[in-house]
């Protein structure tokens, strides 16, 4: 789907102007939030969505960034920012190693070995106690009190990552990614290595990956192995949010990450206090429901299947085959 | 020299021996079709020579150089194409996206992957369905992207794979007449068709093999007559 040129300005103009007219540090937080998983779910849809390699080891990737950043302040003396320079590029050579390692499988095997190499990386950030501090975490200062600087870094993240991913799409790298999807042997007979071009697509998607880990690291001020490496709020996380939005879509992702935050932080806060706080329990059910419902009903995400919904509008059978070709 | 050979070419898959000591030459230009009853290894042939399997002995030679033990991109980079027998379109793309990707195979440049694609899409006359998904076409037009997209990747050598199986006979006499309209664009083609009355007609030279071994070779007129042929295809009498 292709939003059009004036939609996307709008987008572009409530977001760059969201901080000035809200006034509440709490929503600014929130959209902080979101907007770092706007990176994240963009960089997994990349490898998974139009690559076809479903990864369950983002964290991976997220940890090493937020990591490089917490170890430049906590080992080298020298400031977090300096993270932000060195946490992508150590990200993707991870993944230049995950790669070389992993592209031997192919589907469902590749999708396991993340997990477990995923699971290597907590215990060896909680168990290397000299280097990472264990379970006791990384605690920085922050260098800006007010959430605005955060707020327009995070929208520049965004916003890079999401343009690089659409200018990849639409070249050579984008073209092979989607055939080595549809059919890794008729790609190879194609003149594609598709080792090579996985490799890149994984490449590209840890560098974006851990970038959003070094804005963790800055913006919340504090790491620990548990929640930068975790399989289900990092790993899993970054599935749900392009799911939800849609896999294989460029805006899927963006919107994903702003309905998966907006709901968590709904359920988290019990709906801002109306609900008893047991409610604040329930958001992994909830998430579990969602993601039920969007795979029986909208299998393309709600961006992908967004024409499916528009039906629901203008009265017509929702339920029937859209006549769109597909 | 040959412009593609293959010495004493030889595969097991266990115990069972697919492809026996086979050596073939096919100079350039010509059709060299490959023919045998079904299960001989004709298409194992083709996947030695595309990288699909390792030889087990033995060596392929194209232009000269041994492409085996390349892997299946650097022999499609080299200029060998191909196609398969049960057809791979990239279902979730167009037509005119599945053989774009493939004209990337020589230019980094899309404006270019476009131009060679439409000229490939005209010339197998996909042009009016450019716009089709892939998974919409009809199996004639499936077979025809098929090898649409390996003429995109700028091919010296073309492997035809059944191309012809399942169509219609209109269907099957528009595909002899485009893949020698293919030859005649200066690309050497080896032909692997169960149809006799296409490859009667197209090739220059047949191959016959049964149990992965060469029974018969020469003209179309030679080898339906030889009487190794018609018993592999008969029985004996």
């Amino acid at each position: 789907m292709k939003l059009p040129r004036w939609s996307t300005l709008i987008v572009i103009v409530l977001l760059l102007a969201f901080p000035m007219v809200v006034p509440s540090d709490y929503y600014r937080h929130i959209f902080i939030i979101a907007l770092m998983w706007v990176v994240i779910g963009s960089a997994w849809n990349l490898l998974a969505g139009y690559t076809g390699q479903v990864s369950f080891g983002h964290a991976i990737f997220f940890g090493s960034g937020a990591y490089t950043a917490g170890l430049c302040a906590s080992k080298l003396g020298i400031s977090a920012w300096w993270g932000m320079l060195l946490g992508g590029p150590v990200a993707l050579l991870v993944g230049l190693v995950i790669g070389w390692i992993c592209f031997r499988l192919r589907g469902p095997y590749f999708a396991l070995a993340t997990i477990a190499i995923g699971e290597i990386f907590r215990l060896v950030a909680t168990d290397w106690r000299s280097l990472t501090e264990g379970m006791e975490g990384i605690l920085i200062i922050q260098t800006f009190r007010s959430k605005i600087p955060y707020y327009y870094l995070a929208l520049f993240l965004a916003g890079a990552s999401v343009y690089a991913i659409h200018r990849i799409m639409q070249s050579k790298w984008g073209y092979y990614f989607v055939a080595i999807r549809e059919d890794q042997d008729a790609a190879e007979a194609m003149g594609i290595s598709a080792f090579r071009y996985k490799s890149l697509s994984l490449m590209v998607s840890s560098f974006f990956t851990g970038l959003a880990g070094t804005l963790y690291m800055n913006y919340m001020a504090f790491i620990d192995p548990h929640v930068v490496f975790s399989l289900h709020d990092v790993s899993i996380m970054a599935i749900l949010v392009a799911i939800i939005g849609g896999v294989g879509t460029l805006w899927g992702p963006p919107a994903g990450a702003f309905i998966m935050v907006l709901l968590q932080e709904t359920f988290r806060s019990a709906f801002f206090g109306l609900f008893p706080p047991w409610v604040s329990e329930s958001h992994v059910l909830v998430f579990g429901l969602l993601v039920i419902f969007v795979i029986r009903y909208m299998a393309n995400g709600i961006v992908g299947d967004w024409p499916k919904i528009q039906r629901l509008w203008t009265r017509k059978n929702p339920m029937l085959p859209a006549n769109d070709g597909n | 020299m040959s412009f593609f050979e293959t010495r004493h070419l030889t595969k097991h898959f266990g115990g069972l021996t697919a492809v026996n000591d086979l050596s073939f030459q096919v100079e350039k230009g010509e059709i060299y079709g490959l023919i045998g009853p079904n299960g001989s290894g004709k298409t194992t042939v083709f996947n030695l020579i595309t990288g699909y399997h390792p030889v087990s002995a033995g060596e392929i030679l194209f232009r000269g150089a041994p492409i085996n033990g390349l892997p299946t991109w650097k022999i499609c980079k080299l200029g060998v194409g191909r196609t398969f027998q049960v057809v791979k379109p990239l279902r979730r793309m167009s037509v005119l996206e599945n053989v774009m990707t493939s004209a990337f195979n020589r230019t980094g440049k899309k404006s270019e992957a476009m131009d060679k694609a439409m000229e490939v899409l005209e010339f197998c006359e996909l042009l009016k369905k450019k716009d089709y998904p892939a998974k919409g076409l009809t199996i004639g037009d499936r077979k025809r992207l098929e090898i649409g997209r390996a003429l995109a990747t700028g091919p010296e050598l073309l492997l035809l794979d059944e191309t012809m199986a399942g169509l219609t006979p209109q269907e099957q006499t528009a595909g002899a007449e485009l893949i020698r309209k293919i030859r005649d664009s200066g690309i050497t083609i080896i032909i692997v068709e169960h149809i006799m009355h296409v490859i009667m007609n197209i090739c220059d030279r047949l191959l016959c093999i049964n149990y992965g071994q060469d029974i018969a070779r020469g003209t179309p007129v030679e080898v339906a007559n030889d009487h190794a042929v018609i018993e592999a295809y008969l029985g004996k009498e």
